[in-house]
């Protein structure tokens, strides 16, 4: 598993680090391995052992973890722990940077993410992801949303891909906003009108997974309400997975926590325990603010 | 300390530090005025002594206040401050110790009441049962629960806990007392009623410092033991 993922990513001289490198695994003092249920019966996306790495430099060290069907987990921890290059492994949005690495068992309804017959860009049409920064195509409204369904063939006719269109601005909660204006450019909408945009235009694609990272961080607290509302609809339907540095969001919108510290997994729980009583003293210390 | 208890180390904020200190000293303070009522609400009781018992009814309003306040900080805390984990359970641990001192309070000025009355009837506390031990029983456990919260120490709290037994021990004895009185002589019903609201109000007492070594674990633990049998409690 492991050569393949390296092959896939194009690397020629591969040199395996040991995780159990005496220096790499203190670094977090007290670190004995993720606290907490990090592993799920029948978990939508399930990741074993796994390492990433910008050339020298390890940002993830032997992260197992499961995420479950229908379910919102919140990845925090502080700046650099390596939660949003986590995120990025689970569709593969680390391909397209250079010297990144990434080991491990990665795999999808059993499928592994990284093997060679896993087109990336179908991937990533199941594994769909929301930025920090709202993000749209500079093109009309219509065509933002159009323009998945498009590349990927997912509708035949023009009325069903109007449809595909309406339906993804509605379960955005966009559609009353801007349905008359459907052909004005989607840059021209507000901030919070242009992450559910990018939103909508992700759901088009009918993904199975919503990474976001950072959704929020760029948007006023009502515009932030009005996504968290959101997030919890969609949950319904979809995996989310939410990398925030809002401690109160994470607490907020998810069901499971996951706080990363040095790139290392430090623990797991359901949001409401990790919010009340978490287990690991870094957790602790990390909500409750006491280092940055 | 277990690695799960909360080290109490330094937040980023120093100003919180700061607010999360005060309230605990607030805490500790008010459970020393407490303590202090109780003490003199029983000793008024013993000695038969109306001018402390007046004292304890007007110094109860002194302990209301201390929970008003304190209650204020709290919710002060909880809105500017979203407390999470250890703090999160600090602020709850505070805000219903001090509800729970707040009765005790109430049920010492009750003894200072009773006394009165019963100089009213011309007779002591010491006409028909003994109250020093339950007294005692209900000093001590009110004494170990507050050194359990202000050193937030579950092991102590737990301990303390069981120790509520025997003041529910001694109350039933007590009533067992009045109660074979009032059946031999109804004349002595009327006194001997006051004399179990007074052990009922000290074994009130009992339950409400070990209400508050629940909160201390609560705090230390993150475990809810009330309403739990002592074998089940682990």
């Amino acid at each position: 598993m492991n050569a393949s993922v390296t092959e896939d990513l194009g690397t020629s001289s591969v040199t395996e680090f040991d995780v159990r490198d005496p220096d790499r695994s203190t670094q977090v003092k007290g670190f004995e391995g993720t606290i907490g249920e990090n592993t799920l019966d029948n978990p939508k996306i399930s990741t074993r052992n796994v390492n990433i790495s910008y050339g020298e430099k390890q940002a993830i060290f032997d992260a197992s973890l499961d995420i479950g069907r229908n379910e919102v987990i919140a990845m925090i921890g502080p700046s650099g722990c390596g939660k949003s290059t986590y995120l990025r492994a689970l569709n593969r949005m680390n391909d397209t940077i250079v010297g990144c690495r990434v080991t491990g068992d990665l795999t999808i309804d059993g499928e592994p993410i990284y093997a060679h017959n896993m087109d990336p860009v179908l991937l990533r049409a199941r594994v769909g992801m929301v930025f920090q920064k709202p993000n749209p195509f500079p093109k009309s409204i219509y065509d933002n949303i159009a323009y998945g369904p498009r590349i990927h063939g997912l509708t035949r006719t023009n009325a069903e891909l109007d449809e595909v269109v309406v339906t993804s601005l509605q379960r955005a909660g966009l559609f009353e906003e801007v349905k008359d204006r459907l052909d004005a450019p989607g840059t021209g909408l507000s901030g919070g009108q242009q992450q559910r945009l990018c939103i909508a235009r992700t759901i088009a694609v009918s993904p199975e997974v919503i990474l976001m990272d950072e959704p929020c961080s760029a948007l006023d607290p009502i515009a932030t309400a009005i996504i968290e509302e959101l997030i919890d609809e969609l949950r319904a339907n979809y995996t989310i997975v939410i990398v925030t540095h809002s401690m109160q969001q994470a607490a907020r919108v998810s069901q499971r926590t996951a706080y990363f510290h040095l790139g290392k997994l430090i623990e797991v729980g359901e949001t409401n325990q990790i919010f009340t009583n978490p287990r690991h003293e870094l957790t602790e210390n990390y909500i409750t603010g006491k280092f940055g | 300390m277990s690695s799960n208890e909360p080290q109490i180390t330094g937040h980023i904020s120093k100003r919180f530090d700061q607010e999360l200190d005060d309230i605990r000293n607030q805490v500790l303070s008010m459970g020393g005025l407490v303590e202090t009522q109780v003490s003199n609400g029983i000793e008024c009781l013993l000695k038969a002594d109306s001018d402390l018992a007046r004292r304890v009814i007007n110094e109860d309003h002194s302990v209301n206040r201390m929970e008003v306040e304190i209650d204020e900080e709290c919710v002060q805390i909880l809105a500017r401050r979203q407390p999470a984990a250890g703090d999160l359970r600090l602020i709850v641990a505070v805000t219903k110790t001090i509800s729970d001192l707040e009765r005790i309070g109430d049920q010492a000025a009750k003894l200072g009441k009773i006394q009165l009355e019963l100089e009213g009837q011309g007779v002591t506390s010491s006409t028909y049962v003994k109250l020093e031990h339950l007294g005692n029983l209900v000093r001590q456990i009110l004494h170990r629960s507050l050194d359990a919260f202000a050193r937030m120490n579950a092991e102590d709290a737990m301990a303390t806990i069981d120790y509520d037994a025997k003041v529910n021990d001694e109350f039933e004895s007590l009533m067992r007392e009045l109660i074979t009185h009032m059946m031999e002589d109804p004349r002595t019903i009327r006194s001997a009623l006051r004399m179990s609201w007074c052990a009922r109000a000290l074994e009130r007492i009992g339950d409400h410092a070990k209400n508050i070594c629940e909160y201390v674990v609560y705090f230390v633990l993150g475990k809810d033991v009330r309403h739990i049998d002592t074998n089940d409690r682990d």
